[in-house]
This record gives structure tokens, sequence and C-alpha cells, in this order.
């Protein structure tokens, strides 16, 4: 079964010190969301699985074999959905979700998927809409249906659910569902409610470095600044 | 390969749909060119004398002027994040960006070029080497200017701080482009300038890519 696990991993923005010691192991069709006060470091813990930010300490695997070892690999099997919605203004909707389709995997039958994902989340009417004409919400629609239009198993997802309205929160859980279904992971952010099946939650809080305490603190001694 | 094409693709196609930007570049570099004669006076022999390092000067900071927003809008929204993200090496992409911006600012440059050498009284024989040798610099322009373009993302003042990092790379091409035309005008071998700017190309083809990712990593950590 694929594995996906972090080890002692540590996060340093700038010269503070985000958290330390944090470990974590999610498996095909697993769930793991991420909770915390602002400022805890789910954003960053999010951005270093998928690659984005180097791991000050501690090293992560994927089945068993060293992530930063393999960073082409590892990118050809995860979709991140960050704080922007990457939806450029003078191209379509199906313009922008069908060139990252194919940016992700060059085989894949980019029109037909990106016709299903814009349906998955009934915004086919806005195909052939520039994305200037979009709404905050239909834009992370658009985001959202950007990662179903190429197959990979790990879903990052940062505050998913930010401007979606109840509907398509619904059927973004859905789908969540039927990802995890065909054995995909998913790890995400969130500060409200989402439903998902028996997840498993990682309180930031645990291993996050207080605020305004932790840096030049006397038990930080193995960290050089 | 195929993710260069594609991102190549959707960077004209985006330039295509916002072609303002493109028309100011080549508009500043005419004005630009249009404005010296009016500056030295009209004596058509000092003119001629200087057709040709106007004429560079003029690609340069046209270049400059364009290239500082190559990397910012994909920065801004996101899309940055997610070329880094795609199975393909990111090296690749922005060597993409470039050729894509090459194609929309260097080469409209390029065939504006003959008609400032008309305008600044440029003799005939200069004509078909100054093409060759913007031919030659204007890709090198373009790639140098990625690596700056790449490291400015985040700061401010980016496009003050982009022409103190770029301008002095790009004083080589300068020297060596006007060079080929002044010996080609004055009835000598040219051949070995446009060899330097040919090397030049190959050099940076490789380095700069190379340079600009690992900025372009650096700005998204």
């Amino acid at each position: 079964m694929t594995n996906f696990s972090g080890h002692n991993l540590t996060c340093l923005r700038g010269e503070r010190l985000v958290f330390k010691g944090l470990d974590f192991s999610i498996e095909a069709g697993d769930a793991l969301v991420l909770i915390g006060p602002n400022g805890s470091g789910k954003s960053s813990l999010l951005r270093m699985l998928a690659g984005l930010l180097k791991p000050y300490g501690g090293d992560m695997t994927w089945d068993s074999e060293s992530v930063g070892e393999e960073p082409e690999q590892h990118r050809g099997r995860l979709h991140y959905v960050g704080h922007h919605d990457c939806v450029k203004a003078v191209l379509t909707v199906e313009e922008n979700l069908t060139f990252w389709a194919r940016m992700h995997d060059k085989n894949v039958d980019a029109e037909a998927k990106v016709a299903s994902a814009l349906d998955t989340l009934s915004i086919s009417h806005l195909a052939d809409v520039p994305g200037r004409f979009l709404s905050a919400g239909q834009k992370r629609r658009a985001n959202l249906a950007r990662i179903m239009a190429a197959d990979a198993p790990l879903w990052l997802l940062d505050e998913p659910i930010t401007a979606l309205d109840k509907e398509s929160i619904t059927k973004l859980e859905r789908t969540m569902a039927d990802h995890r279904q065909n054995g995909g992971m998913i790890v995400l952010s969130t500060h409200s409610e989402i439903t998902l099946e028996n997840p498993k939650i990682l309180d930031l809080a645990d291993f996050a470095i207080g605020f305004g305490e932790g840096f030049y603190d006397d038990d930080e001694e193995d960290l050089v600044f | 390969m195929n993710s260069f094409l594609f991102m190549v693709r959707r960077d004209l196609r985006l330039a295509l749909r916002q072609s303002s930007d493109n028309v100011m570049v080549v508009m500043f570099f005419v004005l630009c060119a249009v404005l010296f004669p009016f500056g030295v006076g009209p004596e058509l022999g000092i003119l001629e004398r200087i057709s040709a390092g106007v004429i560079w000067v003029g690609a340069l900071l046209a270049s400059m002027l364009s290239l500082e927003r190559l990397f910012q809008t994909d920065y801004e929204d996101g899309s940055l994040e997610l070329m880094a993200l795609t199975p393909a090496p990111l090296e690749i992409l922005v060597l993409a960006k470039v050729a894509a911006h090459w194609l929309t600012t260097g080469l409209p440059l390029i065939l504006a070029s003959p008609l400032l050498a008309v305008l600044l009284n440029m003799d005939s024989d200069g004509y078909g080497v100054l093409l060759l040798a913007l031919l030659l610099g204007t890709p090198t322009l373009s790639l140098i200017g990625a690596v700056g373009a790449a490291l400015i993302l985040g700061a401010r003042r980016g496009g003050v701080l982009i022409s103190l990092l770029v301008l002095p790379l790009y004083v080589p091409v300068l020297i060596f482009g006007v060079s080929a035309v002044d010996a080609a005008i004055g009835g000598f071998e040219y051949k070995a300038q446009l060899f330097i700017l040919g090397g030049l190309l190959m050099g940076t083809l490789p380095l700069a890519p190379w340079g600009a990712a690992a900025a372009l990593r650096q700005s998204l950590e």
C-alpha cells in the first residue's frame, strides 16, 4: 500500500522556527486534516509536502523512497492548491485548465478530462468565459477543477473551501471521497467544517514553536542560526 | 519537449490577447531612435556615425523594459508555483518563457530596425549585418534579462533593480553588435564580431535558464 510519511520535520521561515519534530504518515485512501491557529505552519507544511519549501530538518518518504532525491517524480504525483487561484484573466476557463492538465500529464486526453472536471463542479457553462469575468468563488472552483483534470494520487489543499458556497462544498466533499475511494490521499488545511470520513487530524499547535518565543531559546541549541 | 511547446503556446496566446504591451515596447524603441536627430541635430554625417549605436542602445533598453514583467504576473497569480510543481524541469519552462518573450518582443524589434536605420541615415552596407547581429544578440539579451527578472521577484522597485543587475551584463553584446555593423560599413571583415555574438548566445543558452530557475525556486520558498 502506498505510504507517504514525514519524520522529524522542522520548518524555518526567515529566522523563525515555525514547527519542529513533526511526524506524519498517510496511506492510500487516507485524509489528513491540518488544524491549528494562524501562523502555526499549516501552509508551510503543505508547501513542504509539495516540495516548494525545503525542510530545514527531517525527511519525507514515499513508499520508503526519499522524496528529496526524486523531486520530479514527486511533482508528477501531486496536486497543490494554494492561496492563489492561478486563473489567467485573458484565457478562458477551458484554456486555463487544458494548459495545466497537459503540463501535468502530456498524454492526458485533456479536452475530455477538463469537460468532466468542469461538470463535476457544475461550471460547464463557464468553459468559454475569460478568467477576468469570474467571481472569487468561480475562480476557486476553476482551480479545484484543475486538480481533477489530471490524475495524481496526492492532493495538497490549502484552505480549499475559501469563497465556496455550500453546494460547491458538498460537491468538493463528494469528489474528495471518490478520490480516496480510488486510492488517493488528501492533505488539507482548514478553519471551517469539512465533512470527511474518519480523517486523521494533525494539530500543528502540538509542534509549533510558540509565537514570540522559540528562537534563540535554550533548548534550541542543536539549531545553528 | 511537449511541456516546452505548451508553455510557448500559452505565453504567445497571452501576449497576443494583451498585444498592447508588445506594441508599446516597439513604440518605445522607435521613439527612442526618432528622438536622437532632435537631440544631436540633423547633420547626416553625425547621424550616420552614431546610427548603429543608437539602434543597439534602443534595443537594449526596450528589451529590458519588457523583461521586467516576464515572471511577475505568473508570480502574482500563483502560476509560477504550479509551474515549479509540474513534472517538467523548471529550466525548460524558463527557456520556453524566454522563447515566447523573444518571439513577441525581440522579433518585432528586429523587424522595426531597418526603418530606424533609414531614419538615422545608416549606410546601406550595414543593413544586412545589423539584422544578423540583432538576430544573434537579442536572444542573448532576453536570456540574460530572464535571470534579472527572476531575481527581482518580490522586490519593491524591481524595475530600477533589474537595470542595475542586467545592464552591465548587456555591455558585451552592445560592443560587439555595434562593432560588427561599423566594420561592415567601413568595408572591413565583420565575421569575428558575429561569431562572438553567436558564442555569447551559446554560452547564455544553457546558463541563463539554469540561473533563472534557481532564482525562481528561491523566490518561491
